[in-house]
């Protein structure tokens, strides 16, 4: 996959994800020396942190700080959370991790709990990779056949269960706080904030949720060493992450890159945009990032703070690209429609705001648009964003301030001369099935 | 109402869960009946309710709430397109196009021999794959060709 793979080293065919495979690349290393010998938790979080480790979900929390708020002294049961409810459109990274590697999410989660002294966790995955979740139970059987899960871990005192739950079908769930209504067995609504998890999460136990890839990261870390995981990547940056490609380029798939690295190298790692056509723009972080023009992300570093200052988001590094063919209405179109569907309906500004951004973009993009809608656009995006409970109506917001912004001529054509201003032939040549990747 | 199988699938769901956490049980356990009904009828769902100790109202908000969960009869073969933005440009579009002319239906409808119902899908989370699609809600078909899809549906109407 790249020449920097850490976490899908050796992840190129459905062989090499069980234990005695994960175990022959060094997997379960870094547990098993932790377990004899005794490693403090502060040593662990302290390596965490310098390693520049950043939650990969999508907010790039730095993850040795979000382990040491959890209260380790707290009496009963705590709680520690994987989050695989990878459905934001453009995120594909989890199901590979889990796919070709997932006893590194599962050491990664030991490692968790014992550093956080967790007695029990949960891995929730998307409901739509079904298969996937059977993967990953048969994996869990392998942990605890080999000791490595369950009561008394290689013979010690530290104990830890973990389990696998699916989804079956809405969005929201890949917000935090929703997704542990889901687990408690309820609509997936996300919970207001404060409190966070970590003082009342599942059934009100102090609990942490990670993605999938940040745990996945944690046994590499310990194995090479904080300083040189950071080295990997740059200051405040560290490491090495996985970007998810797809769209209009030949290769689409997962890139696992040093963080910094030039835009350009990982278009070229995807075989450059299809058919030789020219990069019209990109969105770098999955679909509620911000959409950047191709002039901008060429001139970009893969990192959370290039890309934060280029006027977007790193989040889940799910790189949707599209070349000259793509009408950015009818793009648009298709993500409003997305944010309206998977609105819970919790919040007002976001139910009832969605629906009137998909309604709009669809009817400019329809031939249909009246000379004011564009105004009306920003209002109601501006409207939702910051109102809601959650970030998904800043994430319904974002895409339709962004392709508005950086698009207004395309906008205002198709307002004015009821048309795509690129014309469908052309977009068509661009989306047809059977093209000329081969599948 | 559901099978002695079905019971013991979902017994080993609520054992992941701490004593008196049964509900956390309720999305396997709505799964679990619905591969065995084919869909969720109202007195299933208050089955699986009654069964997890959970007021009926709890499983209608889940079962309602998850948009794979079926609350009407739909054929045999349920096909999902997802057709949202990273498959449509590679082509989603055109295979959810293509899939209801070969069957002459729309979305959320069913062929009158009730082999096949048709859905929209959103993100499946497998872009990479792009288009993708899903039979019956657990079985993804990545890299959807027009070849791949008559196959599928030749493989699918031989059963």
């Amino acid at each position: 996959m790249s020449a920097h793979a850490l976490i899908l080293a050796g992840a190129d065919a459905d062989r090499g994800w069980r234990l005695r495979d994960y175990a022959a690349r060094g997997g379960y290393e870094s547990l098993r020396r932790i377990v004899a010998e005794k490693t403090s938790p502060d040593a662990i979080i302290a390596e965490l942190k310098a390693s520049g480790l950043r939650g990969r979900g999508g907010a790039g929390f730095p993850t040795g700080l979000k382990w040491s708020f959890m209260p380790r002294a707290f009496p009963g049961d705590k709680y520690l959370v994987c989050n695989s409810d990878e459905g934001e459109p453009g995120t594909f990274k989890d199901r590979d991790i889990l796919r070709y590697n997932p006893h590194a999410v599962i050491e990664g989660m030991i490692v968790g709990a014992w550093v956080m002294g967790c007695t029990r966790g949960y891995n929730y995955i998307h409901g739509e990779i079904f298969e996937i979740y059977r993967r990953f139970e048969e994996a869990l059987e392998e942990a605890r056949a080999a000791g490595l899960l369950g009561p008394n871990i290689l013979g010690s005192d530290f104990s830890f269960e973990l389990f696998a739950h699916h989804g079956y079908g809405a969005y929201v769930c890949g917000e935090e706080t929703a997704l542990l209504e889901s687990l408690e067995g309820k609509k997936g609504q996300p919970r207001f904030k404060p409190p966070f998890p970590a003082s009342y999460g599942l059934y009100g136990k102090p609990t942490t949720i990670n993605n999938t890839e940040t745990f996945a990261s944690v046994p590499f870390i310990l194995k090479m060493g904080g300083e040189a995981f950071l080295g990997l990547g740059k200051p405040n940056n560290g490491g090495s992450k996985i970007f998810s490609v797809s769209g209009h380029v030949n290769r689409p798939g997962n890139y696992e890159l040093n963080l910094g690295t030039p835009f350009p190298e990982l278009l070229e790692m995807a075989g450059g945009v299809r058919d030789g056509r020219k990069l019209k723009a990109v969105i770098p972080g999955g679909s509620s990032s911000p959409v950047l023009p191709a002039d901008v992300i060429m001139d970009c570093t893969l990192d959370f703070d290039a890309i934060g200052k280029a006027g977007s988001m790193l989040g889940s590094g799910a790189v949707i690209v599209m070349d000259e063919t793509a009408c950015m209405v009818r793009a648009l179109e298709r993500l409003s429609y997305f944010y309206h569907e998977e609105s819970c309906g919790q919040c007002t500004p976001c139910r009832e705001g969605t629906g009137w951004l998909y309604r709009v973009v669809r009817r400019i993009e329809e031939g249909l648009g009246r000379p004011d809608d564009l105004d009306l656009l920003r209002s109601v995006a501006g409207n939702i964003a910051g109102r809601t409970i959650c970030a998904l109506g800043d994430a319904a917001a974002g895409p339709v301030q962004s392709f508005i912004k950086h698009f207004t001529d395309e906008f205002i054509y198709h307002i004015e001369y009821r048309k795509c201003l690129v014309p469908l032939a052309v977009q068509d040549a661009g989306n047809q099935i059977n093209a000329s990747r081969p599948c | 109402m559901l099978s002695q199988e079905s019971l013991q699938q979902i017994d080993r769901e609520i054992a992941k869960y701490p004593p008196g956490r049964k509900q956390s049980a309720i999305m396997s356990a709505l799964r679990i009946a619905q591969v065995e009904k084919g869909w969720l009828p109202k007195d299933v769902i208050e089955f699986v309710a009654a069964y997890l100790g959970m007021p009926p109202m709890a499983a209608y908000e889940v079962a309602t709430f998850y948009n794979m969960y079926d609350l009407e009869p739909i054929g045999r073969h349920k096909i999902t397109v997802c057709t949202n933005l990273p498959c449509a440009l590679s082509g989603g579009v055109h295979v959810a196009e293509y899939l209801k002319r070969r069957l002459g239906i729309g979305f959320n409808e069913t062929t009158p021999d009730g082999r096949f119902t048709l859905k929209e899908g959103e993100c499946m989370g497998a872009c990479g794959d792009a288009p993708v699609l899903l039979h019956n809600n657990h079985h993804m078909c990545s890299f959807m060709t027009m070849d791949k899809i008559d196959s599928l549906l030749a493989e699918l109407e031989s059963q």
